[in-house]
């Protein structure tokens, strides 16, 4: 009965009482089993699929992207969300190309990118935690205002001429065809995954996403966590903009447009909550592999871009609708 | 509550006021009569999309997909133009709003059937919407050459001297007024969003409520994708893109709490004018046009923050919170 539908809304599920671990390695298997259908279909599909560099070259698609989806999971676990990355990096790459006018050296241009990603996350933190405001309205809000500082500085130019040596982040190799871009991304993954499930932070990312006046209740700072999980995202999006910056040479204050849908697509289809309170990194990652197969995939079979898009959008209404026809469907069969 | 929001129309007015006595300290044609009816002919499109979102936004869910429905409609209706030249203006807009009703529609259903919280819903047919867009047009632009002279003209044509956009804009306002201040169904999207539980109680039925709101912002989304393509006289998978962020903005600017229950008409079109007025008086005060994003972006971080301090004297900001989680 639809009636009842607020009151089951403002219900808090007790998750403690459900099999949490094996309910998420459900997910998690089938992430894994979607996964591998894709790659057997792509490589079925497309005769350039099945090759170590053709492999190599399709983590691009994804590492950029997925290094802001590991932050914005805890983000999102803990009840907020952060619609402002794609701008952050436009902005942290707008000031990067600014730094080379100015003739900074690499490392120097690596520590601005960070650095105006991290200053962008606590803005946004600030707005939230102290402030007390939606921080989906805040970061609508800062969406445009920090696109808008890149569109101010830039117009319609674009920034070029970056140092030779600043290339190797976007573009370079570790160790054969492993990329600096795979490396940081696997690196970033075991971090994200000790810090949400083997740390009392993580375990406070999940109770204040249960339940934010518990959680204060229960002695958990939570706005101090909430403003260090902006910061997390601000941080992510900052290395983001170093590595897209570099992989391209160039900086128009257009760069990265719509990645946060992307983003948040990734994290959704990885199995976190978007009403928070629960998700593992290990499903992230798997979804923005599955998210690099999806789109390469069809870019090998050329298709366009925005066609891929309706991909990425079906699935993610899908995957959210599936489990809960499914769950609702148990629900009347018991 | 009723007085807090007439505070705040009034401060939003009263910046608006302020706003063109500033411009036409230097400019003194910008608050010419004439140049303010310009002003709310350029905003109608925006004023009447904001008020489909407001509907949207008062029941604690949020519709991304406006501007990419109306770039679907808009290519429906171009594309049905250039084809059939023959078929009458009018039923042209009853297909766009139907189009659009449908689209809206389809959000509204996965909000109340499958209990998807309304902002994955519409991120994910913003995408599919315009990609949509793209595949019924092949990425080809229809443009002034392939419609027909009515088809572009409509919206232009006087009526007691205001062109016929305003008309609309005049006419959406007076009928988002009376449903939300007149009828059972305005009245039960202001219960939902003070809260949902209460309403429940009340006869509500919360999930069919939030589907009629999703097919009023679908509906509106469509007429104004004719609108919009005739006025520009260009259809083409880029129009209006990113626009959905320019209406919650003229909704956030004018007062509507994004927390649900909270909001009027009136305050809904003072917030699209404020952004109206702004993008006409970049290029008059030689600002380069650049700068509107962010200005905008700045415009409703102040507008929340204002907000969120006239709504934190309820004293009931954590209990709301609790809630929405």
């Amino acid at each position: 009965m639809s009636t009842i539908q607020p009151t089951q809304a403002r219900h808090i599920p007790d998750r403690l009482d459900r099999p949490l671990r094996s309910a998420l390695l459900g997910w998690e298997a089938l992430l894994v089993a979607v996964a591998v259908a894709i790659f057997i279909i792509n490589s079925f599909a497309s005769p350039y699929f099945l090759d170590v560099w053709s492999l190599s070259d399709l983590t691009f698609n994804f590492t950029e992207k997925a290094l802001i989806a590991l932050a914005m999971a805890l983000l999102i676990i803990a009840g907020e969300i952060d619609l402002s990355v794609a701008a952050i990096i436009a902005l942290a790459s707008t000031l990067m190309g600014m730094a080379v006018q100015f003739g900074f050296s690499t490392p120097a241009l690596v520590g601005i990118g960070i650095c105006v990603g991290l200053a962008c996350g606590v803005f946004n933190g600030l707005l939230v935690t102290r402030l007390g405001l939606p921080s989906i309205v805040v970061t609508i809000s800062t969406m445009s205002l920090f696109r808008g500082i890149a569109f101010i500085i830039l117009g319609d130019q674009a920034y070029k001429g970056y140092p030779a040596s600043f290339a190797f982040f976007g573009q370079g190799y570790v160790w054969w065809v492993v990329s600096f871009e795979l490396a940081l991304f696997l690196a970033a993954a075991v971090v994200y995954y000790v810090l949400l499930h083997r740390t009392n932070f993580g375990r406070y990312v999940f109770a204040i996403g249960n339940n934010p006046v518990a959680a204060q209740f229960s002695g958990v700072r939570v706005d101090r966590i909430k403003l260090v999980l902006f910061c997390l995202t601000g941080l992510m999006s900052g290395i983001a903009a170093v590595l897209i910056t570099s992989r391209l040479g160039s900086t128009r204050p257009s760069i990265a447009q719509g990645y946060e849908l992307e983003v948040i697509t990734m994290v959704v289809l990885g199995g976190v909550s978007i009403l928070g309170g629960s998700g593992s990194i290990a499903g992230v990652v798997l979804a923005a592999l599955i998210m690099g197969l999806v789109t390469f995939g069809l870019g090998l079979l050329n298709v366009p871009g925005i066609v891929m898009s309706i991909f990425v959008g079906l699935l993610l209404i899908l995957v959210i609708a599936l489990p809960l026809v499914w769950r609702r469907f148990m629900r009347k069969a018991a | 509550m009723n007085r807090l929001i007439r505070n705040r129309e009034i401060w939003l007015a009263g910046a608006i006021a302020l706003l063109i006595g500033l411009i036409s300290t230097r400019f003194g044609a910008f608050a010419s009569p004439g140049n303010l009816a310009t002003i709310f002919n350029d905003t109608s499109i925006l004023m009447i999309l904001a008020l489909g979102q407001m509907v949207v936004i008062l029941t604690r869910s949020i519709d991304l997909s406006m501007a990419s429905n109306l770039a679907f409609t808009g290519m429906v209706v171009a594309m049905l133009n250039a084809a059939f030249p023959a078929i009458p203006v009018p039923v042209l807009m009853l297909v766009a709003a139907g189009v659009g009703l449908l689209l809206g529609a389809v959000n509204g259903l996965l909000v109340w059937k499958l209990d998807i919280p309304s902002i994955v819903v519409t991120l994910g047919t913003l995408t599919i919407y315009r990609g949509a867009t793209f595949v019924i047009s092949g990425g080809a632009w229809v443009n002034a050459d392939r419609m027909s002279p009515t088809f572009i003209g409509l919206q232009r044509m006087q009526f007691i001297g205001v062109p016929l956009l305003s008309w609309f804009a005049i006419v959406g306002i007076a009928l988002f007024f009376l449903m939300l201040t007149r009828t059972a169904l305005g009245r039960s999207f202001y219960a939902i969003g003070v809260n949902p539980t209460a309403a429940v109680y009340a006869g509500i039925n919360v999930g069919r409520t939030k589907f009629l709101a999703f097919c009023i912002s679908g509906l509106v989304a469509g007429i104004c994708g004719y609108l919009w393509v005739s006025r520009y006289v260009i259809a083409s998978v880029e129009i209006a893109n990113g626009y959905e962020l320019n209406i919650i903005a003229a909704c956030v600017i004018g007062g509507i709490s994004i927390a649900g229950g909270i909001g009027s008409v009136g305050g809904t079109v003072l917030g699209a004018l404020f952004l109206g007025i702004i993008s006409t008086a970049l290029p008059v005060i030689n600002v380069s046009p650049f700068w509107q994003m962010a200005i905008s972006g700045s415009a409703i971080i102040l507008a929340v923050v204002l907000n969120a301090r006239g709504e934190r004297r309820q004293g009931r900001i954590i209990l709301k919170k609790a809630e929405a989680a």
